[in-house]
């Protein structure tokens, strides 16, 4: 566990010292979000019914860009190299920087979100179920994400390789969390839709990591 | 099967091969090392040195044969091979943006190692880094980022060394502290594996190892 806090501690201080690079998956996501009013419509019956899928399509692709780096500069400088010859399991370590990513970059959407939201004037039982959702299913973004990027780490130009292994995986986690915000805002249900997610969730945490650090192995060697 | 902690430290490759691309580097690769020993390995650029020490750290699998460390294949037990030996490739794994202390401290907890403040700064003086403890990475010679990975080395309880080019940023007085730590760890029975262009003479039980790079 020593290990875990360590990296996860090295993680948040790296990201801190560059923050500037931090806001950018952010910008992205508040950018796409507000411009759609402007491109298609201010019309506020419009903009009410596409909304979860607006927010949740712009957190889908800043979190996909923002993962993009999450191995990259440890590939670089040879600190992957150290954490795979590490005493501890690699997949514990690998969940530590996933942990630490979705930390600076999941979670500023999740705070993000319900304003947004009420840019695009979605009613409150909505907002909650759009919290509900980012929140199950950013942390899954990330990890499913991860496993894409441990397989690219060692191509120069992995970025369209990543996109196409990993986008069939996020279509699910749209379809469930979109379906589950415009069910609320229809005053429907939605504990079906956000227990898919969880339980997805739980199986990602699960097995991931392990996924993670056996792509890993093998782009390093 | 005997349990790994009761058999004595050793390394064994057994038949080792090894391709890049279409190219054989090496093949048929046999040797053992026992505590006490440094193996120098010798060869042109390109003749697979930093492929077989990426083989006997265990990072990549050679095409052909095994690395055995205590008489068992190190693939099977990672953890007890990864907390007994410790890696120092070219790219040293340390981040621009930490301090030495801070760098020092994430590799050491990735070793598995328990330590005190203490110790990070004793191993970074005895590592010749007096002083510029706190300063970032960043703002280091590559020598002296080279020394931050030395007294990783220092720091860890590590038996077995693995270095790649070890000495290439080292000052004089950096390449006399390094071969006098090499010399202590192998008078304490440790063993290292070691490439260098340099004409090095470290004292002790030293085995030289040529790989010719076939065709």
């Amino acid at each position: 566990m020593d290990a875990f806090y360590a990296l996860l501690k090295r993680d948040l201080l790296l990201a801190f010292r560059h923050r500037g690079e931090l806001a950018n998956p952010l910008l992205f996501f508040m950018m796409v979000v507000t411009l759609y009013p402007l491109g298609v419509s201010p019309e506020v019956e419009l903009l009410r019914r596409i909304a979860p899928g607006v927010i949740w399509i712009a957190a889908l692709l800043a979190a996909l860009f923002s993962l993009e780096n999450l191995f990259r500069s440890d590939f670089e400088d040879g600190a992957l190299e150290q954490m795979l010859l590490s005493a501890y399991p690699l997949s514990l370590l690998v969940l530590a920087k996933v942990l630490a990513h979705w930390l600076v970059s999941g979670l500023p959407m999740l705070l993000l979100a319900p304003l947004l939201g009420l840019l695009l004037s979605m009613p409150e039982k909505a907002i909650y179920a759009l919290e509900l959702t980012l929140g199950l299913g950013t942390p899954l973004l990330s990890l499913i994400g991860a496993i894409g990027v441990a397989l690219t780490v060692g191509l120069r130009r992995g970025g369209i390789l990543l996109t196409l292994l990993v986008l069939p995986l996020y279509i699910p986690v749209l379809i469930f969390a979109t379906n589950a915000v415009t069910a609320a805002s229809a005053g429907m249900p939605v504990s079906g839709q956000i227990y898919f997610l969880a339980a997805l969730l739980v199986l990602a945490l699960t097995l991931a990591p392990v996924a993670i650090a056996a792509a890993l192995r093998i782009s390093m060697s | 099967m005997p349990k790994c902690a009761d058999a004595p430290p050793e390394l064994a490759a057994l038949d080792l091969e090894c391709f890049r691309g279409d190219r054989l580097l090496f093949s048929g690769l046999n040797f053992r090392l026992r505590p006490g020993q440094l193996m120098q390995i010798e060869g042109a650029n390109g003749s697979g040195k930093t492929s077989l020490l990426r083989i006997l750290s265990g990072l990549s699998r050679p095409s052909e044969g095994e690395v055995h460390w205590r008489g068992r294949d190190i693939l099977s037990q990672r953890s007890v091979y990864f907390s007994e030996m410790a890696y120092l490739g070219h790219s040293l794994g340390i981040k621009p943006e930490l301090s030495a202390v801070e760098n020092l401290r994430v590799a050491l907890a990735l070793a598995g190692v328990s330590f005190e403040s203490a110790d990070l700064y004793r191993a970074l003086g005895a590592a010749g880094l007096d002083g510029s403890e706190d300063i970032p990475a960043r703002s280091l010679s590559a020598g002296q980022k080279q020394r931050i990975a030395f007294a990783r080395l220092l720091a860890c309880s590590a038996i077995l060394w693995v270095l790649d080019e070890p000495f290439t940023a080292l000052d004089v007085t950096g390449i006399a502290r390094l071969r006098g730590s090499l010399e202590n760890h192998l008078d304490q029975g440790g063993m290292a594996v070691l490439t260098s262009h340099q004409a090095v003479h470290v004292r002790g039980d030293v085995v030289k190892l040529a790989l010719t790079g076939m065709i």
